[in-house]
């Protein structure tokens, strides 16, 4: 072990599956190098735990460049570490000293009931993008691409949007267990750019309309989700997002006939 | 057994369309009778899913992800190419036909690829139409750029999130056939075996990641879009999750794989910083655009660097060896992908690698700062920057950045004639799980291409035409086929749970990837690859005695889905050898060592090795049979690739 | 009918609920403190006690004060059961929770509502309650000089049971007898603990109003990079500053300043 390297102490949430309770669970993880990432540093601990003969811990993970939006480890009071705009697969053991102890807990929210260990069931996310997070168009028939010019400002601001990676950090960090950060994403993205026009309220309508029905809690704009947000989304697209919602509900006449006739 | 690749007659430029009349079409009425099966929601499948489902067809789609938006098609950085010659600097299909032939080594079918260039324009309309954010100008219209040393600007990208931005795309059409009840969607699914019903694929076994249950699903047909199988390395650019199980388990049903030794090493990677690390982060390609790649002169200076005796901003302009524009000055820096990474290995291996480890060189960005000021390189590179910062902890606007190659891209897979069938009847494979577009290499900016071509605009043709004679009867769930292979992927996993050795899993993997990474990486010879067959079969062996697998098979169990996946790596492992010995010629990602021109570059043999090798299973610990699908250029002259 | 229920039953149809209605409070907010400025003057109470005869006795006002009433209920059964639906939504809680960039009041609004809501029953009971239902605010007449201006007050006792208020002039003399609501503010003004009270709930409407002003615009999605900034200035200076400020400095001044 080349110098520098920590001991640490970790509390960390086991849990069989979803039936069963869980509890926390101390672990030593010793010799950890400060340039190892923090799944890595689990890695080395769930080696250990299996030479041990004992279940390793389990945690959603893939392509550990912060792109996938899989992992999901609430540390220490924050969704994906301390540091900010970055997810768990990016944090290294450098943010952390020699000597801390560190919890480690899955999302916590009634939308997200854990699995196992720290990995939670997030399909309200897709639940919520099927309702209406699409631009309705089949494959073939469209027009060329540049036959629809988008002012550089709205394209830039709708890929802000759509950088949202579905990981639930926002969720985790919400004290209300919101879901509007991400939901806003979507409606805001497809609702800035010309494409997404023909949908645009019916989207929104459909999409929040999903949202309440998978239980999460409502928006009291602290900005907690924007603030721990691995890519850094706005908290003006929940802003977007309740303007739509309130024009299609409340003064587009066209939305109510087509409702009326929806059902 | 001849391989019928199924390539149409006639001119090049209407080969895909007279197929496309010629292939048999399904009643509208009758596509609600069929149900096809899509394994994995990258590119390719996410993209043929959306497309069968909107034609009509019942589709069930699989991932192992918890959501089909994870795939890893996901965490392509740098762009998607187009013939749209929007730039007006004299691209066509022609020229990126021309490109991709040139650039994988001439060793892809010309009929194939000519199809990808002609679709790709469609790719770009189809992606914006979705409301996916592309780059564009002040004027509203797209952005293009250079990408990979390509001669025109036909790369469309978001920022350096294409691969996001596109899957994204691809998921919300999914997204849409799921909500309209089309699709059906099976997360946490692993794929364990194909179903294969008087010769023709007719369904798969599949595991459920969470309960541990094992069902049989049927369809008429099975489009396998599973991906590469970097992860035969250990450390690749990959997902961790990335794996070969399901193209193997299709190919010990009797599918032949095409070209298994033909992998792609990119050169700009996060260099590794030790033992514990478990996966490799890749930076865009267009760092070298103004990057320079460099490493000291002598051994003794990069041993003075290793030890911190000497701060490498302290190195001497004269000390310091600038490789690629040294030895290639017309191309310098943008040199192709695989010759840039042989020769940072060069370095390395002559002892003259940088950091603490000494296994990666420098990418300087002293001079561009210099030349487009701090700003413009941020501008440009700031997300790169800063990801290699938190990754290093090293600041690349004050020193260079230090660079090393990795495995990125499998160029073979399973063996695909023009209509992505493989050579089982009804079983299809798209995007990266097959071998057929990129030769052997792949150009930046041409994965999401193919993926998306094969999706969008190949598969919905000629799937049809097999739906079609086969005709809409429904498959017989009751064939004593379903309950065989159920059965023998369950004892398979009882095999595995009984594994209580000494050694972990990943323990095994990390030795392989080791294995394969030193005698089956960069640079191959005949003596390094017959070591390594044997250190792999004694490795195979070892794992079916000694590997521990924990728990039992009705759970979360990620020790047993480890295990599997890469107890089927150490069998494809021997085959990427087997594959790279037969192959005595240097081509594209594929450098024997034996085969190099005096200057130490690939040499081709075109006399003896233009074809295609397809690989056929034939039992286990049995020498699979090699069969030969020849090569034919009636378009282009095939040359030996320069870029002195 | 349907249609709206739908609309205001949905996770943003409350919350556009509570925005109005949080708005709605706050406008009245510039409007009561500006006739309480009036207890600043030293005019035995006149002014205030007018005004306050004239806010009970116009019924357009009277009306709106309903609404108001109304309003506050409406905020603050919506703020509950926001609330339960909220802490539904999370029912396993985490063991550690670190500072995050959120600011405290936006994470408390429930707890200062709560105060304001505790505070505006006691206001309301002591002052509006007793001045329109109980005989306990007492009458006062002010007789006018209406050559020299100089005013004169003494205790009046009305005859009847039935008097409100009345104004007269005679030889030259405004006479004006209303209920004397001034006094009762000067009584309620000596005690320390209910200066002190009034003070914590003034701290707690600044905090309150710090996050809702501007939270109510970002509800409602009146968002823009040009006229949100100014909103927040509005928010900070008047309502989280110059408002609570203003109140609060009447309890204070008067217990300190008048025997």
């Amino acid at each position: 072990m080349s110098n520098g390297n920590m001991n640490l102490t970790l509390k960390v949430w086991r849990q069989k599956n979803a039936q069963t309770a869980g509890k926390f669970v101390t672990y030593k993880a010793e010799g950890i190098s400060p340039d190892m990432s923090f799944l890595e540093m689990l890695d080395v601990v769930n080696e250990s735990l299996v030479h041990k003969g004992e279940d390793p811990i389990y945690f959603d993970h893939d392509c550990r460049e912060g792109i996938c939006g899989m992992c999901s480890l609430y540390i220490n009071g924050h969704p994906h570490g301390p540091k900010r705009a970055i997810t768990t697969c990016q944090l290294h053991m450098r943010s952390f000293h020699d000597g801390q102890t560190i919890t480690i807990e899955p999302w916590r929210a009634a939308p997200f009931p854990v699995i196992k260990d720290l990995a939670v069931d997030r399909s309200a996310f897709d639940r919520i993008q099927q309702a209406g997070g699409y631009v309705s168009v089949n494959t073939g028939g469209v027009p060329d691409a540049n036959e629809i010019a988008i002012p550089k400002v709205i394209a830039d601001e709708a890929f802000n949007s759509a950088t949202c990676i579905g990981c639930g950090a926002c969720v985790a960090a919400c004290k209300n267990a919101s879901a509007m950060l991400f939901v806003s994403a979507k409606v805001s993205q497809l609702g800035m750019l010309p494409q997404g026009q023909p949908e645009r309220y019916r989207r929104v309508q459909s999409m929040v309309a999903q949202m309440d029905e998978e239980g999460f809690g409502s928006c009291t704009n602290t900005g907690a989700c924007e603030a721990e947000c691995p890519k850094e989304i706005k908290l003006t697209n929940i802003s977007r997002m309740n303007n739509d919602y309130f024009s299609a509900k409340l003064f587009r006449q066209e939305e109510l006939h087509e409702q009326s006739h929806g059902e | 057994m001849v391989l019928d690749a199924k390539i149409p007659a006639g001119p090049l430029a209407e080969k895909w369309s007279t197929h496309k009349f010629n292939l048999k079409l399904v009643n509208p009425a009758n596509k609600r009778k069929y149900d096809i099966i899509v394994v994995g929601t990258g590119l390719a499948g996410g993209a043929a899913a959306a497309s069968l489902a909107e034609l009509g067809y019942n589709v069930k789609a699989f991932c192992f992800q918890d959501s089909p938006r994870r795939a890893h098609s996901i965490a392509a950085q740098g762009g998607i190419n187009a013939a749209k010659n929007y730039r007006n600097d004299g691209d066509s299909v022609y020229r990126l036909f021309y490109d991709t032939i040139k650039g994988g080594d001439y060793r892809a079918r010309e009929g194939n690829v000519y199809r990808l260039a002609e679709v790709s324009v469609n790719i770009i309309d189809q992606c914006v139409a979705q409301g996916v954010p592309f780059a564009r100008e002040y004027g509203g219209l797209l952005d293009n750029r250079s990408f990979g040393g390509a001669q025109v600007s036909r790369t469309f990208y978001a920022r350096g999130q294409t691969g996001q931005q596109l899957l994204l795309g691809a998921y919300s059409a999914l997204n849409r056939q799921i909500n309209a009840g089309k699709v059906k969607m099976f997360t946490r699914t692993e794929m364990l075996d194909v179903v294969i019903v008087d010769g023709k694929a007719q369904g798969i076994v599949t595991r459920n990641l969470e309960t541990g249950k094992i069902e049989t699903h049927s369809g008429h047909a099975v489009l396998l879009c599973t991906g590469g199988y970097g992860n035969v390395f250990y450390l690749s650019t990959n997902a961790m999750g990335c794996n070969v199980t399901a193209a193997w388990r299709a190919h010990k049903r009797g599918a032949f794989f095409g070209n298994p030794c033909y992998t792609q090493i990119h050169p700009t990677c996060i260099p590794v910083t030790g033992d514990h690390q478990s996966k490799l982060t890749l930076m865009s390609e267009s760092l070298r655009n103004d990057g320079r790649v460099w490493a000291p002169k002598t051994v003794e200076l990069a041993q003075k660097l290793r030890k911190g005796e000497l701060k490498v901003t302290d190195l001497k302009e004269e000390d310091r060896d600038y490789f690629l524009e040294r030895k290639y000055p017309s191309f310098g820096n943008l040199v192709p992908r695989d010759v840039a990474s042989r020769n940072g290995k060069e370095m390395v291996d002559e002892g003259r690698g940088v950091g603490s480890t000494g296994v990666a060189v420098f990418l300087d960005f002293a001079d561009a700062i210099k030349r487009l000021g701090e700003d413009a390189v941020r501008a440009k590179y700031g997300n790169l920057f800063d990801m290699y910062y938190q990754i290093t902890n090293e600041d690349p606007y004050k020193q260079p950045m230090r660079i090393y190659p990795a495995v990125h891209y499998t160029m073979g897979g399973l063996w695909v004639d023009y209509n992505l069938m493989t050579n089982v009847d009804g079983l299809y494979a798209l995007g990266e799980a097959n071998f057929s577009d990129h030769g052997a290499n792949r150009l930046g900016a041409s994965a999401l291409m193919q993926g998306l071509a094969d999706g969008y605009f190949v598969i919905p043709y000629t799937v049809g035409d097999y739906l079609a004679k086969i005709g809409p009867k429904p498959v017989d769930t009751k064939h004593p086929a379903f309950e065989q292979t159920k059965k023998e992927v369950e004892e398979r996993i009882k095999k595995l749970l009984a594994l209580r050795g000494s050694k972990t899993v990943d323990e095994y993997h990390r030795e392989l990837g080791h294995i394969m990474w030193e005698y089956c990486g960069m640079a191959r010879n005949e003596e390094g690859l017959k070591k390594a067959k044997g250190l792999i079969q004694n490795l195979r062996a070892d794992f079916w005695k000694n590997a521990i697998v924990l728990g039992e098979n009705e759970e979360l169990n990620q020790s047993l889905e480890k295990a599997g996946r890469v107890a089927d790596f150490l069998e494809l492992g021997e085959l990427m050898v087997d594959d790279a010995l037969m192959r005595k010629e240097s081509c594209g990602g594929h450098f024997r060592i034996e085969s190099q021109t005096p200057e130490g570059e690939a040499l081709r043999d075109d006399e003896h090795f233009a074809f295609v090798s397809a690989w056929e299973y034939k039992g286990d610990n049995q020498p699979e049979e090699l069969h030969k699908e020849e090569l034919v250029f009636e378009n282009v002259h095939l040359t030996q690739r320069s870029y002195k | 009918m349907s249609e709206f229920k739908q609309t205001f039953n949905s996770s943003l149809g409350k919350k556009l609920i509570m925005a109005l209605t949080g708005l709605f409070l706050c406008t009245f907010l510039i409007v009561h403190l500006g006739g309480n400025l009036l207890l600043f003057k030293h005019d035995d109470g006149y002014a205030f006690n007018v005004y306050a005869n004239f806010l009970t006795h116009f019924p357009p006002i009277e009306v709106i004060a309903y609404i108001l009433y109304l309003c506050i209920i409406v905020h603050a059964i919506y703020a509950l059961v926001l609330t339960i639906a909220n802490r539904k939504a999370r029912p396993v809680g985490y063991a550690v929770t670190a500072s995050d960039n959120a600011s405290w009041q936006s994470k408390n609004m429930g707890l200062l509502g709560s105060i304001l809501l505790l505070f505006i029953v006691i206001h309301m009971s002591d002052f509006w309650y007793r001045y329109k239902y109980t005989d306990s605010v007492h009458f006062k007449e002010y007789r006018t000089d209406l050559s020299s201006g100089e005013r004169q007050s003494i205790e009046f006792a009305p005859a009847s049971a039935d008097f409100e208020n009345s104004v007269q002039t005679v030889n030259n003399f405004e006479i004006v007898r209303v209920k004397d609501l001034h006094d009762r503010v000067q009584t309620s003004f000596k005690q320390w603990w209910y200066v002190l009270f009034y003070v914590i709930a003034m701290v707690a409407v600044s905090f309150h109003l710090k996050h809702g002003f501007q939270s109510a615009f970002r509800t409602l999605g009146w968002v823009h990079r040009k006229y949100t900034p100014i909103v927040e200035f509005i928010g900070t200076w008047l309502f989280a500053v110059i408002i609570p400020l203003g109140f609060a400095a009447m309890p204070v001044v008067y217990y300190f300043t008048r025997s």
